[in-house]
């Protein structure tokens, strides 16, 4: 009865059709530097599993979609061919089918969870002949540290390690969490005050990466940005040795100076006070302060500089 | 005298919050002396501020779910425009705003959007399905919508009146701590969540005992239509999980008002236990929000396939399961946190298991379709496009529950799009499906075709321009919260996604048109039998809309499809059921008891933001002594005479007669 009033529209479901496509085909097609174009053994390996797990899925989820707007199209009230079974409400083979089509699917997929989670925990060192460079992370309001702790070094904003060999975060917290990530190189880890994280990455190839934080961590967190830049294993002993003979010294009043609330340019101390990632993370150093005061308080909090 | 609360906590120095503020207060204002003038005050207090009625207070729950809709969307539309401009630049919205902008969308858009709209189409659907009079606790009912309605409003004076939280929408501590967050921002979240929960829990508690104590005679639990179903396992949920949500917020509040050490830095504080906490109750409120909308769905496409719901035992045995589940996944959420190989294969595990549920939904939503004769209505689009995107999105969920993956995606973008496929797909399609499907129930003439129609393309198009884009540049590394940005690569998907935002504008329009053409053209789109759509379930039975009592005489149940059967009966034989004996049924008063609680327990929830203290008491107490004065009320209910009911029903009785002959004279000639 109501079929006369609403007229048909299943030519437009074609428009889904090309929608759906597009929605797989899209993201994948445009992904040169990003993480599906990875620089390093992790990296790949997640995009690896990335891609079998996608695979996995489409291999159903694409008959589905097709299914479901083939049934919609062929038994549309109009179609006099299409035979009409308002019976038809069980069936114990199609319910097998039903339950067990995606039941498989999960299993092999857990399969590849199992293996994937436990070969690429972060915690877990990459197999190696090079002994792997020791790089501490300490996020702050609103910029990454990274001390070198055997070359008694330090960098704001900028890292710069060897390629082709792995390195090994440690990561903690100034004050809020943040998270650690260079895409290309593959996983990131978050950082958090009075707890220390590990993370091993590596750089197959010279080259500069970007990196950020991916966890918000207050108003100036889109400055939270820095270049990883991997370079060959001479100009990194070069690099080492221009940071010691320039730039200031960073120790606790340093650290007090640069863990206040703002954003700064890249720049290198040419000391580090020993074991200030330890007083850090175990909060020997108390955690970061925040701002002043917010709104509703007596003065409003300042603009962030850009 | 009023606490940290003066001139200065008004935005002089904004435009933007000021403008909107003083537009929002305008209309409001004008709305308000449009309403008095024309001598509607009366009617709008007894017919619908006071009213206990279940429809009533469904459909007031969808309007304040509109609201915020068009309120988040906005947000969104900001959000939007803010990254197409910043980069390279500040664009528009400093960050402190921008902070805020990002953190009230997800507030609003799950609290007071996406909680609203499923909720008042339980309210309204549920009762009628199962074939009573009203919900357990009519009363409780009204209280618990008018705190979700003051939880909207604290939210939405957080524009003009101090900020709100600048931390994201689950203000993860130390962030949302005093330390980093000293402005009230935080407090108007928490007051907010903290009221509005209280309201969410009640109807939790309201619809499990409706939907297990008060059914039709012979309505059984596998007799029950598949949205009570998927209700009792959404209300299931809220009574299990809201509770975690309150006392994790409450502990947060602990920290900021009393100098606790719940989450904080020092002091033995652990913010892990909050994000743990937050996400127990956050996993569990995703499927109490897609739970109803899959009832939605399974209720449309039967009904427009003219078939009964396609493994009914199955589908019921894949919502429990869904429900049982969605308790133990919320570690994904996290995978990232360092916790290690162990914790994170389970619980990947356990969540690419929910997906096994789902996906027995949408096998047997396909075998619905299979033998059906399927008119393509607008409810019947919207069901069709959700289950296409739908699919999408809960591949790229599963795909998120790979920890190696998701340690490359999470809080990235491509999880921003993953999140919006599902919800916008899941719960906003289903909010529309059910508008449309169940607005001539609720107001006696359908919405326009052809609006409708529009509003479903651009929506579906909209979307996949906004978010096939945001998946693209998730996976090329660019992270959520973004003020600004200055990587080349990320650019044109962002520019892309602006302009879907555009096409979303023209939906909204559309909707916004469906539902003013329609109200215009009522006459003409009037349906007077009370089953515009060929339906199957009870609420189809009774006239529209439905008198206060919901049916003359409570049906009697004989198997799971009632009202179909009853139609067949009717066509087989000519004729209607003969007229039954009409009694004198009792309804619940009206009370202001939830509107009068609700003011005062948000002048509770300003004075607590605001630390005036005094305020805070003299609204508390106000608000206990009106459940005091409610309870020592006696006459709870008045009485429909005999002779009304049958007069009510004799007219739907002439309608549905006249309509069977019509229906026989079209088979007749056909």
């Amino acid at each position: 009865m109501d079929s006369q009033r609403i007229p048909l529209c299943f030519p437009k479901l074609r428009l889904v059709m090309v929608a759906a496509a597009a929605a797989v085909c899209l993201p994948l097609a445009g992904c040169s530097g990003g993480v599906m174009d990875p620089q390093g053994p992790i990296g790949a390996a997640n995009a690896k599993i990335l891609l079998n797990a996608l695979a996995i899925m489409l291999a159903i989820v694409v008959p589905t979609i097709l299914g479901t707007l083939f049934f919609a199209w062929w038994y549309r009230a109009s179609n006099t061919r299409a035979s009409y079974l308002p019976e038809f409400v069980y069936s114990g083979r199609i319910e097998l089918i039903v339950w067990a089509i995606p039941l498989l699917v999960i299993l092999f997929l857990g399969g590849v969870i199992w293996i994937g989670s436990h070969e690429l925990d972060p915690f877990r060192p990459i197999a190696s002949p090079d002994k792997p460079t020791e790089v501490q992370v300490v996020s702050l309001d609103w910029k990454w540290l990274f001390i070198y702790p055997d070359q008694g070094i330090a960098s704001v904003n900028e890292l710069v390690v060897p390629a082709g060999v792995p390195v090994h975060f440690s990561l903690t917290s100034a004050s809020v969490m943040n998270m650690f990530f260079v895409p290309r190189l593959g996983s990131m880890i978050a950082t958090m005050n009075g707890m220390v994280t590990q993370l091993h990455l590596q750089a197959d190839q010279p080259g500069d990466y970007y990196g950020q934080s991916a966890q918000f961590s207050g108003d100036g967190f889109s400055d939270m940005q820095f270049i990883l830049h991997a370079v060959p294993q001479e100009a990194f002993a070069q690099w080492v040795g221009t940071v010691r003979q320039a730039g200031p010294a960073l120790d606790r009043a340093g650290y007090s100076d640069l863990s206040r609330q703002g954003s700064v340019s890249p720049f290198t101390y040419r000391t580090v006070e020993p074991a200030l990632f330890q007083a850090v993370a175990t909060q020997e150093i108390a955690p970061a302060p925040g701002p002043t005061a917010g709104r509703g308080e007596r003065s409003v909090h300042p603009r962030m500089e850009r | 005298m009023f606490g940290k609360l003066t001139w200065q906590a008004i935005p002089w120095d904004q435009p933007i919050p000021l403008l909107a503020g003083a537009t929002v207060m305008l209309v409001l204002l004008a709305v308000i002396a449009w309403v008095i003038i024309k001598g509607h005050l009366p009617y709008l207090w007894h017919d619908w501020i006071t009213s206990v009625d279940h429809k009533r207070i469904g459909v007031m729950y969808v309007l304040l779910a509109l609201a915020m809709l068009l309120r988040g969307f906005i947000d969104a539309i900001m959000m939007r425009s803010q990254q197409a401009v910043a980069f390279h630049a500040a664009g528009y919205l400093p960050p402190e705003h921008y902070d805020q902008i990002f953190s009230a969308h997800g507030t609003i858009m799950i609290f007071f959007a996406a909680m609203p709209l499923m909720i008042g189409l339980m309210n309204f659907v549920v009762p009628l399905q199962l074939g009573v009079r009203d919900v357990a606790f009519p009363t409780l009912n009204s209280t618990s919508f008018w705190l979700t309605a003051t939880g909207a409003l604290l939210v939405n004076i957080s524009l003009v009146v101090g900020e709100f939280a600048r931390t994201g929408w689950l203000v993860y501590p130390p962030l949302s701590e005093l330390d980093y967050s000293p402005g009230v921002g935080v407090d108007y979240y928490l007051w907010a969540l903290l009221i509005s929960g209280v309201g969410t829990l009640m109807t939790g508690i309201n619809f499990v005992t409706t939907i297990l104590k008060i059914r039709a005679p012979g309505m059984s639990y596998m007799r029950m239509t598949m949205f009570c179903w998927t209700a009792l396992a959404a209300n299931l949920l809220i009574v299990a999980a809201f509770p975690i949500l309150t006392a994790t917020l409450g502990m947060l509040a602990l920290d900021r008002y009393a100098g606790f050490h719940f989450f904080t830095n020092d002091a033995g504080g652990n913010m892990m236990m909050f994000i743990n906490l937050i996400w127990a109750w956050g996993h569990p409120e995703v499927y109490i929000l897609v739970l109803p909308a899959f009832g939605v769905f399974s209720e449309v496409i039967s009904t427009f396939s003219g078939k009964p719901l396609f493994g009914y035992r199955s589908m019921v045995a894949a919502t429990l399961f869904i429900c049982l589940v969605s308790f133990m996944v919320w570690l994904h959420h996290f995978f990232t946190m360092g916790a290690g190989a162990d914790v994170n294969t389970f619980f990947g595990i356990s969540t690419s298991i929910i997906a096994v549920g789902t996906g027995v939904k949408v096998y047997n939503w396909m075998f619905t379709m299979y033998g059906g004769r399927i008119r393509f209505a607008t409810p019947m689009l919207w069901s069709l496009g959700f289950v296409v995107t739908f699919v999408l999105g809960g591949m790229t969920g599963v795909l998120l529950a790979v920890p190696p993956a998701d340690f490359q995606l999470h809080n990235s973008l491509f999880l921003v799009a993953h999140f919006h496929n599902v919800i916008i797909s899941g719960v906003l399609f289903a909010g529309f499906a059910g508008l449309t499907y169940w607005f001539p129930k609720a107001f006696g003439f359908r919405l326009h075709e052809g609006w409708g129609r529009a509003g479903f393309w651009l929506t579906l198009i909209g979307f996949y321009v906004v978010f096939v884009p945001l998946y693209a540049a998730g996976l090329l590394g660019m992270t959520r919260r973004l003020q600004h940005y200055d990587v080349a690569l990320w650019r044109p998907w962002i520019l892309i996604a602006g302009v879907g935002i555009v096409i979303m504008i023209g939906a909204a329009a559309c909707q916004v048109a469906q539902l003013v053409v329609s109200i215009r053209q009522r006459d003409q789109l009037r349906d007077a039998t009370g089953d515009p759509w060929d339906g199957r379930s009870l609420e189809w039975a009774t006239a529209s809309p439905p008198p206060p009592f919901n049916f003359a005489v409570l049906p009697n149940v004989h198997g799971t499809e009632p009202y179909w059967g009853i139609k067949q009966r009717a066509i087989e034989s000519q004729q209607l059921t003969a007229e039954p004996a009409y009694e004198a049924i009792e309804v619940p008063r009206n009370s202001p008891t939830g509107f009068i609680t609700a003011f005062f327990c948000t002048i509770t929830g300003f004075a607590l933001i605001w630390h005036i203290w005094w305020m805070m008491a003299v609204g508390l107490i106000a608000a206990y002594a009106v459940f005091v004065w409610f309870a020592w009320r006696d006459v709870e209910e008045y009485v429909v005479p005999a002779e009304e009911v049958a007069r009510i029903d004799r007219e739907r009785r002439r309608a549905r007669a006249e309509w069977l002959a019509e229906h026989a004279r079209a088979g007749a000639t056909a």
